[in-house]
């Protein structure tokens, strides 16, 4: 064993770069400044490029625009920024560019607290685009998660097409900690499925078994046409309601079809237990030591900690839950996520525990929630 | 050479608009390059002048209103080889002023046409940033009282090295076009042109008096010489040529065994026994100290001890965002196991080396237990605890306030709590090198002896 030790925002650059991601932009703002500093050092000196947008738009534009020519790209920032991203966002959604987005969150409302974390962005990032069609939202717990998990990003974003954001906590991301490199399982990387070269190109023509559309990028002997209007197969805008319908459609059900194949969560189950506590990022550290200590002093507790929040791993939170006469939601907001656990729950009672005041939730108030559970 | 417009969309302005000037110029333009569709892009941005790249057989890339620059750079950074044209309404240019400026400052080789006909057209005829204060407009009296700017100028001083104004009737429009895309670096056209649909409904604007108002306009010649520079694909790619790649991330292997108390139990507290300060398999050290005294320093080096023999780390640190003042605090764990929560709980030691970190950390003074180590430097006051309290004078031993958290950490190795000597040199040797490695060595042993 042979200890690496740094930030979670190095773990993510380094995962990027692991990944195949030659392009970062973005504009300075904590907690995910240290992205960009990784960045800045591990691209230009291999030939990929990092920049320092003029805001969080130009920064989130530029990457679409190397996307589109077949970049993989990141970008970074923190709440104030993803309001920013907001439209490009969507556009990256309606228009089928891949592109990661890390959200390291920051204390809220607005400007905040730059130093302190929370996950309140968490129903932000999900519908925080006009038109309302699905993202892919992965959430890491520790320094390991913002490595793979990243990876993952990177690969759900070329196979999907699609904005995936990871959403980080500040307490993860600036958090330095020990990590084995070596030991780790990474995912095998994924590229965007290129269309046939001797063939006429349809820039969002899809097909019954993938359905992505094949790329090819601006520049290559096929034009290509990207539009951030309604558009039908050719990339030209259209007001054909039936080509409209199959398209939203489309972007729809591409994205929740393929939620149980990256529905990435851990599993703590205590023989005995009659309460689930249902988590995710940072809190599930604190959850997993107030599950041990209650278990120990005779009171079992079984945890579930997604990795995956969006699209929300229904048919997981189910069957996982399925045997438990409650559950505890705990998260470092007001009740976002308790939301959608509680949609899944029918009678079920669900207790919620939230707190947002810049400290994270420790074991103990999680043991206080669930002996008065 | 034969034409790039798209034979199966046509143009569709409303008759009369300029608009269509421009389109045929641009094609003209391509042909007389001798250029091939697949080395053009065309990145349109919103409104009528957003329609361009539906009527051209090039790549096109049609996104947000006023963002259009911001995909053509990330295009031509990827891609330096393609001729980038992005056609961008006046409209464009004030929603999107901030990308106008600094893709001005920046430099890349992408091309602007400004289709500049002094109001929104699209959306009905509402003012823009070029609207003169005396036109009539769909925004009543607004226009009256702002003053339009002049897109040239304002490029110019922002850095354009290529700045042009031209009507979109003058013959010489294709000429004018193949100049800004041949200049090697951002080039803008100000094209001005009528919009039939909405301005000249109730303005009197026609190519006659465009031409007349240009040649009124002030010179834009001082620009070329005063912006002349390297094109910034080009530089970037030489500059970043001559940068080192970074060394991956350092391994460092387990050498040593943590230190034990007497009766075996390595001095830990563990993550599953939160309630007993048995500091057994985890333990927690909080150091408290102020700007400048490379407390974080401090903190990565107690970790970097605790990973040479084979502990799990982390390390948060709480600073205000100002740099050189005031409070500075590391919270440090070292443990056996995975570390859980990453917050401080039961400190195993508390270092005290200024007044503001003390005074960010007050609460938890109060729930130390006996065993806790309190490190507490001279005239530093903390509230009232159960820890054993360890007063230091580092100033008195003549240590430089920089390197009291330092001397702190070797009175921990001293006493083999936490970490121990051999632990805390291998770290010195990882994070320093050199005159600093020396320095920093030499500071431990000094204070060992002191000690
Ligand atoms: S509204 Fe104005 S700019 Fe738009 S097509 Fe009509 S005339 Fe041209």
């Amino acid at each position: 064993m042979a200890f690496s030790f740094m930030e979670g925002n190095e773990a993510i650059s380094w995962a990027a770069y692991k990944a195949g991601c030659r392009f970062f932009a973005g504009y300075p703002i904590t907690p995910a400044t240290t992205i960009f500093n990784t960045m800045l050092k591990l691209l230009p000196p291999d030939g990929g490029i990092c920049i320092q947008g003029e805001d969080e738009i130009a920064s989130i534009g530029f990457c679409l625009g190397a996307s589109m020519a077949g970049m993989k790209v990141m970008t970074a920032t923190s709440g104030p920024g993803i309001s920013l991203y907001s439209e490009q966002i969507s556009f990256a959604i309606g228009s089928e560019i891949p592109i990661v987005i890390v959200n390291v969150q920051r204390l809220g409302p607005s400007t905040g607290s730059a130093t302190k974390g929370a996950d309140g962005d968490i129903q932000f990032m999900r519908w925080g685009n006009s038109g309302g069609q699905p993202v892919i939202v992965l959430v890491p717990v520790d320094i390991k998660d913002c490595y793979i998990l990243t990876m993952h990003a990177f690969n759900l974003a070329e196979e999907f097409r699609c904005p995936v954001f990871i959403a980080a906590n500040k307490e993860v991301s600036m958090t330095r900690e020990t990590i084995d490199l070596s030991s780790l399982t990474l995912p095998k990387i994924t590229n965007r499925k290129y269309a046939a070269d001797d063939t006429p190109f349809q820039p969002f023509a899809a097909s019954a078994d993938c359905l992505t559309p094949a790329f090819q990028p601006i520049g290559a002997k096929h034009l290509v046409r990207q539009t951030s209007s309604t558009h039908g197969l050719d990339g030209y805008i259209t007001t054909d309601s039936e080509l409209i319908a199959a398209n939203q459609e489309r972007l729809n059900t591409k994205i929740k079809n393929g939620a149980d194949r990256f529905t990435f969560y851990e599993e703590f189950m205590a023989p005995g237990a009659d309460t689930l506590i249902i988590t995710y990022g940072v809190t599930a550290r604190a959850a997993q030591v107030a599950v041990n200590t209650l278990c120990q002093n005779g009171h079992p507790v079984s945890l579930l900690v997604l990795k995956t929040l969006w699209p929300v791993p229904s048919r997981l939170i189910k069957t996982k839950s399925a045997p438990f006469k409650q559950i505890a939601v705990i998260e470092m907001n007001m009740g976002q996520y308790v939301r959608e656990i509680k949609r899944l729950s029918g009678d079920k009672p669900v207790k919620f525990h939230g707190c947002m005041n810049g400290d994270l939730i420790t074991p103990a108030q999680i043991r206080e929630v669930l002996i008065n559970a | 050479m034969p034409s790039f417009l798209n034979a199966k969309r046509p143009p569709v302005f409303c008759p009369g608009c300029s608009h269509s000037q421009v389109v045929n110029a641009l094609d003209k333009t391509f042909q007389n390059m001798g250029l091939a569709g697949e080395q053009i892009v065309i990145v349109s941005d919103i409104g009528c002048s957003g329609l361009f790249d539906t009527f051209f057989n090039t790549h096109a890339f049609h996104g947000l209103h006023g963002r259009a620059l911001t995909y053509a750079a990330g295009i031509k950074f990827a891609r330096p080889d393609l001729h980038v044209i992005v056609t961008m309404g006046d409209g464009g240019l004030g929603i999107g002023g901030a990308h106008v400026l600094s893709t001005c400052r920046r430099n890349l080789d992408l091309t602007l046409l400004v289709l500049n006909n002094f109001n929104y057209g699209m959306t009905g005829g509402q003012c823009s940033a070029t609207t003169p204060e005396e036109a009539r407009v769909g925004s009543g009296f607004l226009n009256r009282l702002e003053k339009p700017i002049d897109a040239c100028q304002v490029m110019g001083i922002a850095g354009a090295g290529y700045v042009t104004r031209a009507s979109a009737y003058t013959k010489t429009l294709p000429a004018t076009l193949e100049a800004a895309i041949r200049f090697d670096g951002f080039a803008a056209v100000d094209i001005h042109g009528v919009c039939t649909g909405r301005y000249t409904k109730q303005n009197k604007l026609t190519p006659k008096t465009i031409k007349a108002s240009l040649e009124e306009m002030p010179s834009l010649e001082s620009y070329s010489a005063l912006n002349a520079r390297k094109e910034y694909g080009r530089h970037y790619r030489e500059t970043a040529s001559q940068l080192k790649p970074v060394a991956s991330p350092h391994h460092i292997e387990t050498q040593f065994e943590p230190p034990r108390t007497d009766d075996g139990r390595s001095c830990q507290k563990s993550d599953f026994l939160e309630e007993k300060p048995d500091f057994s398999g985890r333990q927690e050290v909080v150091i408290m100290g102020s700007a400048g005294q490379r407390i974080i320093t401090a903190g990565e080096i107690l970790c970097l001890a605790g990973i040479t023999a084979g502990q799990h780390a982390s390390q948060k640190n709480d600073y205000p965002i100002t740099v050189l003042r005031g409070h500075s605090v590391s919270e440090l764990i070292l443990s056996e196991e995975k570390i859980g929560y990453t917050g401080i709980e039961t400190p195993c030691a508390v270092i005290a080396l200024a007044q503001e970190g003390v005074n960010r950390r007050r609460a938890m003074f109060g729930h130390l237990p006996p065993e806790t180590l309190v490190i507490k430097n001279k005239d530093v006051d903390i509230p009232s605890c159960a820890g054993k309290i360890v007063e230091t004078d580092f100033k008195a031993d003549r240590i430089k306030s920089q390197d009291w958290a330092l001397a702190a950490l070797a009175l921990l190795a001293h006493r083999n709590m936490v970490i121990s000597m051999d632990m805390l040199e291998a770290a010195l040797k990882i994070r320093f090198k050199g005159k600093v490695l020396e320095n920093v060595l030499t500071l431990v042993t000094l204070y060992r002896t002191i000690l």
